[in-house]
């Protein structure tokens, strides 16, 4: 089936069979393997990448279901060389140490962001319920989420 | 892990969808948000031969003030609900409850119907409208039907719905100002709840609905009952699972679930506010 879907601001018309996931058609069919499979039961969150603007967890999603949708992965947030703050943000508070559950990570605290611009520290926690870090580096990612809504 | 392969259509009314089962039979399943079907066809649980993606009939997205009660178009999600200044008004049991269904992309993704129509008993939604005295409208060739939340539950995964019929809509009594709990015993924040409780008050009147203490969501109705008799919210709550049949499994022995409904129905009823 013929899939049309804008990622990353690119318009691209792909054929994929019906039961090709989302995460599939991103690191496959795009070649964008930004995007990590984790748990691949939608339980860990490094899937994670905004469909239409909000966060979702695309090891769960059909790429037909996006068909005529906007993804951005985590590919499409630094501009040139210039990283995005929340990208920024993790690097200056030591927010990742293996790095598996970062690009999930980041995506999912952008999308907090859009619907809570000032988290409190207890939000973001909650916030971030969906995405697990096996390194367990919880304190510095909600700190650097926390520093990224303050602007610092 | 892939699912295995299924033709799938899309449908963009309620008439198509239900034409489209009808035509196809059991081999086709409708897809909403996709967040309980999509697991267990990628675990190879489901292998639909055809999945009828009804999440593009926008028209069944919606909350809406009817009087006595909200009514909720199947399709709305649970991010949805859970932020409806509506439904955080009249019925805050429910928009509590659906704040707390998996994380923030599942509530992105998955709607109540779908929650509803999958009738896990482990499930957060079904309980809580069930709680709430809530009824299901159900499509299908010949129309329309109301189905009560009590009457709606059969079995493990089995609802009261034909296999031609479509979840439409979920009405919910308003709360009128009945104080209300809800509380979720589990591991880590986004687990499904090893106990769960969504339960209100007001005055004698009560409604309580245990969430994974049993093969289908349970009402506990001797808590209502005493309580409606004059008994405190302690004594009511040790009747909690009078009505239920819990499972053992790796997270709970049976016992220990049935000491978790006595002591979670205690304190959702005891809450005044939230």
């Amino acid at each position: 089936m013929k899939v049309t879907i804008t990622v990353n601001g690119t318009t691209h018309e792909t054929d994929v069979e019906p039961r090709t996931l989302l995460v599939q058609y991103v690191r496959e069919n795009l070649g964008l393997t930004g995007t990590n499979i984790g748990c691949d039961t939608s339980s860990c969150g490094a899937c994670s990448l905004h469909l239409n603007g909000e966060s979702v967890k695309s090891c769960t999603i059909l790429a037909v279901q996006a068909d005529g949708g906007s993804v951005t992965t985590i590919e499409g947030l630094a501009k040139g060389d210039v990283m995005h703050p929340m990208q920024q943000a993790f690097m200056e508070n030591h927010g990742l140490q293996c790095g598996f559950c970062t690009p999930g990570m980041v995506m999912a605290a952008i999308g907090l962001l859009n619907e809570i611009p000032n988290p409190t520290e207890e939000q973001v926690r909650i916030g971030l319920e969906g995405n697990l870090c096996r390194c367990t580096g919880y304190h510095n990612i909600v700190k650097s989420v926390l520093a990224c809504a303050n602007g610092k | 892990m892939i699912p295995a392969p299924f033709e799938y259509v899309r449908a963009g009314s309620a008439a198509e969808a239900i034409d489209l089962v009808v035509q196809h039979g059991e081999d086709a399943k409708f897809l909403a948000g996709g967040h309980s079907l999509l697991p267990l066809m990628k675990l190879r649980l489901a292998q639909p031969a055809i999945l009828i993606d009804i999440a593009r009939i926008t028209d069944l997205s919606y909350v809406r003030d009817a009087g006595d009660h909200l009514a909720i178009g199947a399709l709305t999600r649970h991010s949805d609900v859970e932020h409806s200044p509506i439904v955080k008004e009249h019925a805050p049991l429910l928009a509590y409850a659906a704040s707390h269904v998996g994380d923030p992309q599942v509530r992105h993704r998955g709607t109540i119907g779908g929650s509803i129509a999958h009738s896990d008993s482990a499930s957060d939604l079904p309980a809580t409208t069930l709680a709430l005295g809530a009824t299901y409208v159900a499509q299908g060739p010949n129309g329309t039907r109301e189905i009560a939340a009590t009457d709606f539950y059969k079995g493990f995964l089995e609802s009261a719905l034909e296999p031609d019929e479509m979840l439409t809509e979920i009405r919910v009594p308003k709360m009128n100002g009945a104080t209300w709990g809800f509380q979720k015993f589990n591991r880590r924040a986004q687990d499904w709840a090893i106990v769960g409780v969504a339960a209100w008050k007001r005055g004698t009147e009560s409604g309580v609905g245990l969430v994974n203490m049993g093969s289908v969501p349970i009402l506990a109705t001797s808590v209502a009952t005493a309580i409606a008799s004059g008994a405190n919210i302690a004594d009511a709550a040790q009747l909690a699972a009078a009505e239920a049949e819990p499972q053992s499994d790796l997270n709970a022995s049976a016992d220990y679930r049935v000491h978790l409904a006595k002591v979670l129905v205690r304190r959702a009823l005891e809450t005044t506010s939230h």
